[in-house]
């Protein structure tokens, strides 16, 4: 179980960390801003966004079957899957058909949800990593801290000294471009002899049963077009009504997640072209807790998420604690609604705490989604699922004593008095209990001489 | 007037998750506060709660909840006011609080209102519209991270060279002072209101 303010202290402490992700995240956010500022349209682009998920939230179950039957009309095999097992043993069984003992991977968020690369080890089937970044964590065993820009946390000195242990075949330096190199020299070889080829997915059109990739590197269109077999899994809860809504989501995605107008590759596929790219295909619809989350009213515009990143750029609270802290393939702010929802609340309770609140998130959602709302929303489950705890008393006492303005009065004169031991030059270093976190990093003012209310009655 | 029955507003209950108790204090609060035509009150967060949060516990709070302004808001955007006859001889930095840039949406009615005060040198926030790390329980709960939030917003402020920074949010300021007298440094954490009030006799 994630517990969110100790992982936190642990991330806190790591002062490289800490300055690469403000190096990071700050750049990144400048290139946003400016390229969102260009749209006149913007605020339109997004309510257009927002309402296409919600239609497809809506009436999912006929936008899956329509995609299904599209997709299998297309020559695509679709197979659906309810939770992470069966769509790992899906792919299993597709990598044992054709006697596959590697796979090439695109990056995917939704693979590392279900932890396939761990099951397809199981299996004995390796699965290689192609995305640069992802590249960098799976050869040093370390995983994602972000969803746009997995190795946010590590900086390019790291790297080389990683390469040169592992995959470089020479001396190396610390630029990028001899490192992006040193990562082509050995992915090309992995490309060519490929035989099965591992996706998500950022779209699937229902009307054509097509899958939209919208990425940077070019890796992916590799992954999906040289291997002869293709899987691709996508979230049930990834689909658009008809290809013309995919003009809407390619202009917010690629501005709202890596500040350009248009991403570099963008590809497309519908089943199987003979002759052309792989000759089978497989379509995985996994549900893994979507069909709960869309049961619930509030809480359902998380689905809405196209994995942009950017309320993680903005927000205060991950560009501090960085990715792992919030122990999910989904951090920050989207996460801290999204992980709570998809295992349930009782397994990551600390995480819809994870936020002040500060509505930075909800402003550059370009699907419109009120992180905020949703966080309280999952707050209040919270509270419900714990029951009777210190803080569920404290909260109660403290509601009774608002609920008279003559108990206030009281409380405000106890507090007077308890405070005394603790005031020293008119301020307080050092509180009790579970307030001691306050004074950690803070000093405290005491409950003043007198109050408004007093002062106001004697006035002349 | 000042209706000595009020109490709380609730947003404490109903940011830390509990609903019921944040539901009857909202009712509280329409009671108290339901015949008067203007409510004003000093804390932005507090007037986002009543305003924006309030009709999804109460629906009879919406009409309420309308006529709920904070202090800036009313003076500059209901009263046309903008300058109070207020003098304070200092170097003065504006933190906009999370709630009030994107909540309440004051807007820049508390900048107007300080550019007005006789003697006041106003100077911009680096960085300002990032949160302080106050946000309610999340101070307590997630101290560290709270804290590390709280250094930058320090580190900001003390590079203005003011010796004021101000807000409209009580609750921020009680967060950033604490940081700003625990690290050593001079500089005083004051509401806006203060400043306000402020005249060339006090």
């Amino acid at each position: 179980m994630t517990d969110f303010p100790a992982a936190a202290r642990v991330e806190l402490a790591n002062g490289q960390l800490r300055a690469n992700l403000h190096h990071a995240t700050q750049t990144i956010r400048a290139k946003r801003a400016g390229v969102v500022a260009e749209l006149p349209d913007w605020e339109e682009l997004r309510e257009a966004g927002r309402g296409i998920k919600a239609d497809v939230l809506a009436r999912l179950d006929e936008y899956l079957v329509q995609f299904e039957s599209a997709a299998q009309a297309a020559g695509a095999q679709v197979h659906w899957a309810r939770d992470a097992a069966e769509a790992n043993a899906i792919v299993v069984e597709v990598a044992r058909d054709h006697g596959v003992s590697e796979v090439v991977k695109m990056k995917s968020l939704t693979t590392d949800e279900i932890h396939l690369n761990d099951a397809l080890a199981a299996a004995g089937i390796s699965a290689l990593e192609t995305d640069f970044a992802e590249l960098i964590l799976q050869l040093d065993g370390d995983w994602s801290s972000h969803i746009l820009v997995p190795a946010i946390h590590r900086n390019r000195t790291e790297i080389r000294d990683l390469f040169a242990r592992t995959i470089a075949d020479g001396p190396l330096t610390d630029d990028p471009s001899e490192l992006a190199e040193a990562a082509r020299v050995y992915l090309r070889e992995k490309f060519l002899g490929a035989r099965m080829g591992v996706s998500g997915a950022n779209f699937g059109v229902a009307e054509t049963g097509t899958i939209c990739i919208v990425e940077s590197e070019g890796n992916g269109r590799m992954c999906t077009t040289l291997p002869p077999v293709l899987v691709s899994i996508l979230g049930i809860e990834k689909l658009v009504p008809s290809f013309a809504d995919l003009e809407v989501f390619l202009q917010l995605l690629p501005r709202s997640s890596t500040g350009e107008r248009m991403n570099p590759y963008t590809s497309l596929w519908t089943g199987v072209t003979p002759g052309d790219g792989p000759q089978e295909m497989h379509i995985v619809l996994l549900d893994a807790g979507r069909t709960r989350v869309l049961a619930d009213e509030v809480g359902r515009v998380a689905l809405h998420c196209i994995r942009c990143s950017a309320c993680l750029n903005v927000c205060p609270v991950y560009t501090r604690t960085g990715g792992h802290a919030y122990g999910s393939v989904y951090p920050g702010p989207i996460g801290a609604i999204l992980t709570p929802q998809l295992i349930g609340v009782d397994q990551a309770p600390s995480l819809p705490y994870a936020s002040t609140l500060c509505g930075a998130c909800y402003e550059v959602c370009p699907v419109k989604i009120d992180i905020p709302a949703v966080l309280l929303h999952l707050r209040s489950k919270v509270v419900e699922h714990k029951g009777a705890t210190p803080e569920r008393l404290a909260m109660r006492a403290m509601g009774w004593v608002f609920g008279s303005a003559r108990r206030l009065r009281f409380a405000q004169r106890l507090g007077r008095v308890a405070q005394r031991p603790l005031v020293r030059g008119g301020s307080i270093r050092r509180l009790p209990g579970p307030l001691a976190g306050w004074t950690q990093g803070r000093t405290m003012r005491p409950v003043a001489r007198e109050s408004f209310r007093r002062w106001w009655s004697r006035r002349p | 007037m000042f209706p000595a029955e009020q109490t709380c507003c609730g947003q404490l209950h109903l940011n830390s998750g509990y609903r019921d108790d944040a539901a009857a204090l909202a009712r509280r609060f329409v009671e108290v506060f339901g015949e008067y035509d203007a409510i004003v009150s000093p804390s932005s967060s507090c007037v986002g709660t009543v305003r924006e949060l309030y009709p999804q516990l109460v629906p009879e709070a919406a009409r309420v909840g309308a006529r709920v302004f904070e202090l800036s808001e009313l003076l500059v955007n209901e009263l046309g006011v903008d300058d109070v006859g207020a003098y304070f001889p200092h170097r003065v930095t504006y933190h906009p609080t999370c709630h009030s840039l994107r909540v309440t949406r004051v807007g820049d009615a508390p900048l107007r209102l300080l550019r007005k005060v006789r003697g006041l040198e106003l100077v911009e926030l680096p960085a300002a519209d990032e949160c302080c790390g106050f946000g309610g329980t999340f101070a307590v709960k997630n101290a560290d991270t709270s804290i590390a939030m709280l250094a930058d917003k320090c580190a900001s402020i003390v590079s203005t060279g003011a010796s004021v920074c101000s807000a409209v949010d009580g609750s921020c300021l009680l967060h950033i002072g604490g940081g700003l007298e625990r690290q050593g440094t001079e500089v005083r954490a004051l509401h806006l209101a203060e400043i306000l009030a402020s005249t060339e006799d006090a």
